[in-house]
């Protein structure tokens, strides 16, 4: 029997539907594949196998009485960030220890109403704050790749580090991530997956766990761009709920595959040549322009000005905005107490307790530069910069672009424990110099994986959309995965 | 601009996170790291850049004026460390 962990979303599917695989044959041989890598990849931190097998035969049944939803008995992990009803939810932080809510997020809601398998709770940097998954509470999470000739294990980026390896290992069909500075799509280039983070708006924030609230967005890694489009149209709503959901109807993405580029207009922005960048991500660069070219889109130059300025902007107001967001953490509603003398000590002894070494430290600078007497120098000066990081991208739309061609990180993946990188907490932030200016501007942007470097690891491009086309995005995506083609890790573990 | 010590620790109080000394001197050293990372920030000339408030123009959306959820008391105390009859209970506040 082939194995029915290595079926896309769309293969499964269409098995599914004509009955050649049960659901819960699918599922089954994911709980399967999970118990024999999860000790080795720390990608999930709890799996679900009994409710996994309860929803699958629930879809087996709706299959048969001819009531599939579009995702119908497709088995996905889902990122610890998400709030799961009655079931292991938090951030993969101690502070949160045993906290099981009492309701579902609607993106996830969303995946269960259209009829996916819940397998369980994906590893992550604690609270989403980190670039390599090192800094989750249950440990870092292996990239399921490694360099060519080498047994060293390698980080899967972060934050959404779990649902990268899972993808890539064939431990889930597709995962759910979430993205505040780069947390789907760079995960997604070092482990050779597709990864989108929509317009900020598009998927609802109700019921994520939140940590810098206007620029979280939630999207999902997938194989292929197929199936990121196909898990997109599922998460995305319009919810009520979360008053920065926007009220525009969900496109089907999947119908934008295969459109021709003839026509479209795509930017090359000379900011996002960094000093230091390995010649092999120009020369990836370089090769994307030729596919998109080839596939008939105008290549032009543009300038985005302010770009350099977007990480350090983003390490006040995101900071600033996780200072405020994690003050609810005090040992009172939920999680973890430490007991201390008086009130305020057991609010400081439970969050020096609960907090690891990243989120402290970005409390920290978020706490000082609210403080009175920084605040103007600091967060106003910092949200001035984002509109002008903002404009920078709506003036090159305006003067025509459609999207704008990038690499998805200055390197592939780097090792686990890595000397240099953690003695010096920029050198880590760094990571997100190409991805954390689409948030800053609130945009679509998408990671897809484009070739290997010399080391066999891969890596990846990013395609920067106009508010809310994220169809534009998907098309050109597709032309760059048909082009390139797929990649998939040697099995080691 | 770069913070000492003393600053480092008034700031872990305003979080209310407890730091030992050790902490506090390691701190000091990342977070002006940090501070000078973010401080070519003040070259950027900003003269009459309105700071961004809302990444999308839109009017931030109302909901009626309606109860629409509630009586949900035991659920909202359901997770808490230390709870009595839908209370959380804390250290003493008042004397």
């Amino acid at each position: 029997m082939t194995d029915l962990t290595r079926l896309t979303i769309a293969e499964a599917r269409t098995k599914l539907a004509a009955k050649e695989i049960s659901a819960v044959e699918l599922t089954e041989a994911y709980i399967g594949a999970i118990d024999a890598a999860n000790g080795a990849l720390n990608a999930y931190v709890v799996t679900t196998p009994d409710k996994a097998r309860d929803m699958a035969k629930a879809s087996d049944a709706r299959i048969a009485a001819g009531k599939a939803g579009a995702l119908e008995g497709i088995p996905l992990g889902i990122k610890d960030l998400f709030g799961t009803e009655g079931i292991h939810t938090q951030a993969c932080s101690h502070i949160l220890d045993g906290f099981k809510p009492k309701y579902e997020s609607t993106v996830t809601q969303n995946l269960w109403n259209d009829g996916a398998v819940m397998l369980g709770k994906l590893n992550m940097d604690e609270f989403a704050m980190g670039s390599s998954n090192e800094s989750s509470y249950y440990g870092p999470v292996k990239n399921p790749w490694r360099a060519k000739g080498s047994n060293v294990d390698l980080v899967p980026g972060g934050s959404s580090g779990g649902s990268a390896a899972a993808v890539a290992a064939f431990l889930c069909a597709g995962a759910t991530a979430t993205d505040t500075g780069g947390s789907i799509r760079q995960p997604a280039a070092f482990t050779g997956t597709v990864g989108i983070k929509p317009t900020y708006g598009r998927c609802s924030r109700w019921g994520i766990v939140a940590f810098a609230s206007s620029l979280d967005q939630a999207g999902p890694i997938a194989r292929d761009v197929r199936d990121a489009a196909i898990l997109l149209k599922s998460m995305a709503s319009v919810d009520a709920k979360d008053t920065t959901s926007v009220d525009l109807p969900v496109p089907d993405y999947e119908a934008s595959l295969g459109q021709s580029l003839k026509g479209m207009k795509i930017g090359i922005p000379k900011e996002y040549r960094v000093d230091g960048m390995p010649e092999e991500i120009e020369t990836l660069w370089q090769q994307g322009i030729a596919w998109l070219r080839d596939a008939g889109a105008e290549i032009v130059d543009i300038s985005l000005p302010h770009t350099k300025y977007a990480l350090p902007a983003y390490y006040i107001v995101a900071p600033a905005e996780a200072s405020s967001n994690l003050a609810r953490y005090d040992g009172v509603r939920y999680g973890l107490r430490v007991d201390g003398k008086d009130i305020a000590d057991m609010y400081e002894k439970t969050r020096a307790a609960g907090f690891g070494t990243e989120v402290k430290r970005r409390i920290m600078i978020g706490t000082y530069v609210l403080s009175a007497g920084y605040y103007d120098a600091y967060y106003l000066q910092a949200q001035k910069v984002r509109t002008l990081i903002k404009r920078d991208f709506e003036l090159a739309f305006h003067a025509g672009v459609d999207a704008i061609l990038t690499p998805a990180t200055p390197s592939s993946a780097f090792g686990i424990a890595d000397e240099d990188l953690a003695s010096d907490p920029v050198k880590m932030y760094l990571n997100d110099i190409f991805t954390v200016t689409v948030n800053m501007a609130g945009l679509p942007g998408i990671a897809v994986p484009a070739g290997l470097d010399h080391k066999g690891l891969p890596l990846g491009l990013q395609l920067i959309g106009k508010p809310f086309e994220e169809e534009t995005l998907f098309r050109t995506a597709h032309v760059i995965e048909q082009a390139a083609g797929k990649f998939s890790p040697s099995k080691w573990w | 601009m770069s913070v000492d010590l003393a600053t480092v620790k008034r700031v872990a109080r305003l979080a209310r996170i407890a730091v030992t000394e050790e902490d506090a001197q390691r701190m000091t050293g990342e977070l002006n790291g940090i501070l000078g990372f973010v401080e070519q920030l003040s070259e950027v000339n900003v003269d009459g850049v309105e700071p961004m408030t809302s990444v999308t123009p839109m009017a931030m959306k109302k909901r009626a004026d309606v109860v629409t959820d509630g009586n949900k008391a035991d659920d909202i105390v359901a997770n808490a460390p230390n709870e009595d009859r839908n209370f959380f209970l804390v250290p003493k506040v008042v004397e």
